[in-house]
């Protein structure tokens, strides 16, 4: 053999061996007791919507204001496709901040398996400081291992926005339109593109993103179960009577063309091509003077009364990241950043609801001044999270492929598309 | 030592490092960046695809068992992927022979335009160098169902739409790339048409050859390792298509009738957190295009 050819055959063999020895990883590493009082200066992300900016500010400047020995760098998190890409990304690489306020409960399962969470449970009082704020819903966030890896922070629960002009050219009472069971639904729909008032009664994304369910499927599932998730206790749910009549009712909309199969390019609701849309409680600051609006509850089939009615939680939560050397100020920050007075702050700043027990009651004031978010602070307290399972991100894919090839474009029926789905979700649910 | 004993050891260092030492000092940084940025992602993207690997935090202990064949089986077995890689062939065999032609084309009109030529050039390019997300908005514009073309094309537009349609996505999109990286192969067959001699076409001409005869005869065999270059260049490009069916058909949309491996591979590796799958579907596609790329030579050159 050539010796130069052996040199450079011998560097690039040097060169998979680091790229292995890279890959595999060592050493230790363990959430402990000592690790959880270390106090000093923290780093934290804000997601990057301008009102929760302006709240992370100001709570950090309150913060900083009382602990000059343990000050908070706040910055939103680094531009990317999506967050949970870039808090993965910096997991991997060892730079993620002590805490995220904006994590996606979706993603928290696969940010654990990576190693990158701190279990909130092991600080003491951790599991009845997050117990005593947000009440029973708090379970929904706890991992497969009994621990809360994630402070359940804010959720907006997500109804029916209805545009009041276009009910009303559509011959619909503008005041309380039929919209509360199934039927009652469809047939206001087909009235809505019939009278051409608009191109669809409701035009919720079509496209095969993993997360699209959760504005079509999932709060309807979650009305119709009486508050079951996607998956519990490691098996599908959703191939059942209540997510067979979800399935057939939104078949029913893309086969009639009250919903369309295309996804429509900007705001569909705002630009009064849809008469309808499934929104959170942000959508009154966005939507307030543009469209005169009202809210309802997701249909059920039955037409449930709307205090019996739950609907998808769409939450984000605050999580502690392994990196963090802190951890002390972390969590005595992640306590301040969820109490009672930083709550109020976060309410009246973004319209978002914090995951707190009895909010109406918590914050009286706020509901008297701003009436319309009250049918929202009510909805928040039937809510439904993602189920925190492993795989759970692939487990949405999965039930959007299926969902995407049965009720919108049709290829197999509802009840083939939820069996296969449930079938292969079964299997990812249940490995670790 | 001995003079021989030197000589030899002179022989040895000179079969090590060259005649020219120095030579591989100045081409250093090249292989550092060779070495860098592919053949240790590389050689790191084949160690997981034989490995139950994902990405953890810094200094977290975890098994990452030897697997074998593994990952390649369930990515094969995947009807996902095999879907995929059918929707990549489709677009290979539209796009290729589609910017073949038209870059040829619109480069010989180019090589002969006097007036306007810069300005025909520029307008070539500006697809090319426009970032694809602000193309691809146009490009809905046009062809969504209530769009300029369907307007156009009124009672004869396809139903379902362009990018709605399960058999139109995929060549739509392939039209798309075709018409976005226009501007480079033009360029590309412009620099190529000047080492065209001018005598050749003389002599055609003197031979009675009409124009397009003169364009079979002489211009076509004579950008040859231009096309061979064009081919090669689209397909590897093409082969990696990501942007067009994350943004234009919403994650591959029509019931992923325009997903690509390169997009199932940022699910799979990035979204959904199985780096391991996703490198064999990368590895898959290495070796595909690959093979592709040494066919097209042998098959345009003609050896």
């Amino acid at each position: 053999m050539n010796p130069r050819r052996t040199v450079i055959a011998a560097g690039l063999v040097a060169v998979c061996l680091t790229a292995t020895a890279c890959g595999g990883g060592d050493g230790g590493g363990d959430a402990g007791a000592k690790e959880n009082t270390a106090t000093g200066p923290i780093k934290v992300w804000l997601s990057n919507n301008e009102a929760e900016i302006k709240w992370g500010e100001a709570m950090v400047e309150a913060w900083n204001a009382e602990h000059p020995d343990e000050e908070i760098t706040a910055q939103e998190i680094p531009a990317g496709n999506s967050s949970e890409e870039v808090i993965g990304a910096a997991i991997t690489a060892g730079n993620a901040p002590c805490l995220i306020f904006n994590t996606a409960p979706v993603a928290v399962s696969q940010f654990q398996k990576q190693g990158g969470l701190v279990s909130l449970s092991s600080f003491e009082g951790g599991d009845d400081y997050i117990e005593e704020r947000t009440g029973e819903a708090a379970e929904q966030y706890r991992s497969e291992d009994g621990e809360l890896y994630q402070m359940p922070w804010k959720s907006n629960p997500v109804m029916i926005f209805y545009n009041k002009a276009l009910m009303k050219k559509a011959g619909v009472d503008p005041e309380n339109p039929p919209l509360a069971t199934y039927d009652e639904f469809l047939a206001t729909s087909q009235k809505i593109v019939d009278s051409g008032a608009a191109q669809a009664a409701i035009w919720p994304a079509p496209s095969s993103e993993f997360y699209q369910s959760w504005f079509d499927f999932y709060p309807l599932f979650a009305a119709e179960s009486d508050g079951q998730q996607l998956v519990e206790d490691g098996e599908a749910q959703f191939d059942s009577d209540a997510g067979q009549s979800v399935a057939d009712f939104w078949s029913q909309m893309y086969e009639k063309g009250l919903s369309q199969k295309e996804a429509y390019n900007g705001d569909s609701f705002a630009d009064g091509k849809a008469a309808m849309a499934i929104v959170g409680p942000w959508a009154i600051s966005v939507y307030g003077d543009k469209v005169d609006w009202g809210a309802v509850p997701v249909p059920t089939s039955s037409g449930a009364p709307a205090e019996e009615v739950y609907t998808f939680s769409d939450a984000k939560n605050v999580a502690m990241y392994t990196a963090c050397k802190n951890r002390g100020t972390a969590w005595e920050v992640l306590k301040f950043a969820t109490g009672e007075e930083q709550d109020g702050a976060l309410l009246e700043l973004t319209g978002q609801m914090p995951l707190r027990q009895d909010l109406p009651g918590a914050f009286p004031e706020y509901f008297e001044k701003n009436p319309t978010y009250t049918t929202f602070a009510e909805q928040a307290a039937r809510t439904v999270e993602v189920p925190n399972v492993p795989n759970s991100i692939e487990i949405w894919q999965t039930f959007r492929d299926g969902w995407s090839e049965s009720v919108i474009f049709g290829k197999t029926d509802a009840a083939t598309g939820l069996a296969d789905a449930a079938e292969e979700v079964n299997g990812l649910a249940g490995q670790s | 030592m001995s003079v021989p004993n030197e000589r030899a050891t002179r022989s040895r260092l000179t079969a090590l490092l060259g005649r020219q030492p120095i030579g591989g000092l100045l081409v250093a940084p090249y292989v550092i960046f060779i070495v860098a940025v592919f053949a240790y992602p590389l050689g790191l993207a084949v160690w997981m695809s034989f490995h139950d690997y994902f990405f953890t935090a810094p200094g977290v202990p975890v098994d990452r068992p030897f697997v074998g064949l593994d990952n390649y089986v369930a990515v094969l077995k995947d009807p996902a992927v095999r879907q995929a890689f059918g929707n990549i062939a489709i677009f290979l065999l539209v796009n290729v022979p589609l910017t073949v032609v038209t870059a040829l084309l619109l480069a010989s009109g180019l090589n002969r335009a006097v007036r306007g030529l810069t300005f025909l050039r520029v307008a070539y390019f500006i697809p090319y160098v426009t970032a694809s997300v602000a193309v691809v908005g146009v490009w809905l514009y046009m062809f969504t169902t209530n769009g300029l073309v369907n307007e156009v094309l009124g009672p004869v537009a396809p139903d379902p739409s362009w990018l709605v349609n399960e058999s139109l996505v995929m060549p739509n999109i392939a039209v798309f790339v075709a018409w976005k990286q226009l501007g480079f192969f033009v360029l590309l067959y412009l620099a190529a048409l000047q080492n065209v001699p001018k005598e050749l076409y003389e002599a055609a001409s003197v031979d009675g050859a009409s124009r397009l005869w003169s364009f079979r005869a002489v211009t076509v065999p004579g950008v040859r390792p231009a096309t061979v270059l064009v081919v090669i260049l689209a397909t590897i490009t093409g082969a990696n298509l990501f942007t067009e069916p994350y943004l234009l058909t919403g994650g591959g949309g029509p019931n992923g009738a325009s997903t690509s491996p390169v997009l199932l591979m940022y699910q799979r590796g990035i979204e959904q957190g199985n780096p391991d799958t996703a490198a064999a579907i990368g590895v898959l596609l290495v070796l595909g295009v690959g093979l592709l790329a040494l066919a097209n030579r042998r098959f345009v050159r003609g050896d």
